[in-house]
């Protein structure tokens, strides 16, 4: 049953795709491979209340790949943390949604990302204090593949399954790309799954398009072990002329691209 | 002061019950105790100190109030952008606590040498930068820091520091007049003070009577005390690199004033040093013993 998923899903592309022709910006699709990922994340699995952004009893999400932060603002939007409004100013000098994130200016966002690596470190942290004072919630840290080039995500990850903390779950947005190629090209990525499980982490690999895999994925028993969801996605992910083109890393659409991208999405 | 620390984070400890212990695997053995009546406050985080840091931005947002102790280098020059980005860009309350700093481990080289630390934490906005300059001062110190609700850094010595203040109420921005006179001003920074004292009292023979302050707040500075600053010609004297630390720190404020009075650097010079001995060595290969203080300052009231 995830239809409902899979439209949001086409509905926040669509929004993304439009923002980033408005606001000129960069990072369009390293947002749309993740799209999925936080739909799943945000309208199945969170316990979090729009109205209480800050409750101590949350589950947490942070999103450690700082500059694919449009998606999600439009995420956080859609679920009613801040009107819908405010993402016409996105990335405006003033606005509340800067190009990088800042938790102090907008509700729902957990730590300021945009230099890679430092999420999970935080994200420990924040599971660890769950367990110490004893306040139960999840913690999610969602990276990206060349994320993982950072040694500071290793330091994390062999510390993690020693730490008895409340759950934590790393999901990568392996887009296959970073900005200035093929991640697999630049580093030995592979096998990324195997690392995560040599690491001692209950590591699994998925279609990170697929809402069927992502959820069995999210939702499947755990053992005392944090989780890795290494999630196979496509970069510019829902429309064709953007996918697995890494200058897309980069440029934004034109508004015959817009219109382009909303026929193929389906989106009146 | 390491044993101080242990003791008083103790202390502390067992009263708020938000404070956890983060180390980078050193002082093991210390923190026995802590670790028998709190065992879930304390972590050691392994050879692995920037995601230490991290970690503990992390642990702070959630409203707890860590504390990550190791070797000078390793928390500072080691961890920098995680100082900088989780930490202080996040105004978490973090205290961040380097033993051994300065010329403490002078006989392991340069890998262990702190010479630009305060030159680097307190360019960090929201940082508060302490030296405290013996263990009763480091203690209060620390009360001070987990009163507030800032980063702070502490930058402390290893072992036999002798006890040269009776501070009980630290008070960042607020240094202490330890010696008055009237033909310079000494403004000793962090353990080095029991030297500076030690070249007061050599002066004092050559009928050289001078000021000395204990400056253990490095940022904030006593803008009050400096503001009002005399007899000049004024010293800083500091185990930190000529280049960057509480001398330059204070120089910076003067620098400003009408009329500013002289002002002389002494620390260690900007160089690496090599196969210097032990503390008391590598301090008189510095010109840092009392002795070389004395005749420096001598020569330049002369």
């Amino acid at each position: 049953m995830t239809s409902d998923l899979e439209s949001r899903a086409r509905e926040i592309r669509f929004r993304l795709i439009c923002m980033s022709h408005e606001a000129q910006s960069a990072h369009l699709a390293g947002a749309l491979s993740c799209v999925d990922l936080l739909v799943a994340l945000y309208w199945r699995i969170l316990k979090i209340d729009p109205s209480h952004p800050a409750a101590p009893h949350r589950d947490r999400l942070i999103f450690s790949k700082g500059h694919a932060v449009s998606a999600l603002y439009v995420t956080l939007a859609k679920l009613g943390f801040f009107p819908e409004e405010n993402l016409a100013r996105y990335n405006q000098h003033g606005a509340s949604l800067p190009e990088q994130p800042c938790p102090q200016m907008t509700p729902g966002v957990e730590w300021a990302t945009g230099s890679l690596g430092h999420g999970l470190g935080v994200g420990l942290g924040m599971a660890l204090a769950s367990s110490i004072q004893q306040n139960p919630h999840a913690t999610f840290v969602l990276m990206s593949d060349g994320e993982c080039q950072e040694g500071s995500v290793w330091e994390a990850a062999m510390l993690a399954p020693k730490l008895k903390t409340a759950p934590l779950t790393v999901l990568v947005d392996f887009n296959g790309w970073q900005a200035t190629g093929r991640s697999r090209d630049i580093m030995q990525m592979e096998p990324l799954a195997e690392k995560w499980t040599s690491f001692g982490w209950d590591a699994c690999e998925i279609n990170g398009h697929s809402m069927q895999e992502i959820l069995s994925a999210l939702e499947k028993p755990r053992d005392h072990r944090p989780r890795a969801i290494i999630a196979h996605t496509t970069k510019g992910k829902g429309a064709s002329f953007i996918e697995d083109d890494n200058n897309w890393h980069y440029r934004s659409p034109s508004a015959e691209e817009v219109e382009k991208a909303a026929q193929e999405l389906g989106i009146a | 002061m390491r044993n101080a620390f242990a003791d008083e984070i103790l202390k502390l400890a067992l009263a708020d019950e938000r404070i956890v212990v983060l180390s980078g695997d050193i002082g093991n053995r210390l923190f026995d105790k802590f670790k028998a009546a709190m065992p879930t406050r304390f972590y050691n985080c392994g050879v692995a100190e920037a995601n230490m840091i991290s970690l503990a931005a992390g642990l702070a947002s959630s409203g707890l109030r860590p504390v990550c102790y190791t070797i000078t280098p390793f928390v500072t020059t080691r961890c920098l952008e995680q100082i900088k980005l989780d930490v202080c860009y996040h105004n978490m309350p973090v205290t961040i606590v380097g033993t051994g700093s300065g010329l403490s481990y002078a006989a392991l080289g340069s890998t262990h040498h702190s010479f630009e630390d305060l030159a680097i934490m307190r360019s960090l906005p929201s940082m508060n930068v302490l030296a405290p300059a013996d263990a009763p001062e480091l203690r209060a110190a620390m009360r001070w820091a987990f009163a507030q609700k800032q980063p702070a850094y502490l930058r402390i010595g290893k072992k036999g520091e002798p006890v040269l203040t009776e501070d009980t109420n630290f008070t960042a921005g607020r240094w202490q007049r330890l010696r008055t006179g009237s033909h310079a001003t000494l403004l000793a920074c962090g353990t080095i003070l029991g030297e500076v004292l030690a070249a007061a009292d050599l002066l004092a023979k050559e009928n050289i009577q001078v000021a000395v302050w204990n400056c253990a707040s490095v940022k904030p500075l006593d803008f009050d005390t400096l503001s009002n600053l005399n007899p000049a010609p004024v010293f800083t004297i500091e185990e930190h690199s000529v280049l960057g630390g509480f001398g330059s720190a204070v120089s910076e404020f003067l620098s400003a004033r009408n009329s500013p009075p002289r002002l002389i650097r002494l620390g260690i010079p900007d160089e690496f040093l090599h196969d210097c001995g032990e503390q008391e060595e590598a301090r008189l290969h510095c010109g840092l013993d009392a002795a070389s203080l004395s005749s420096r300052i001598a020569a330049e009231i002369a």
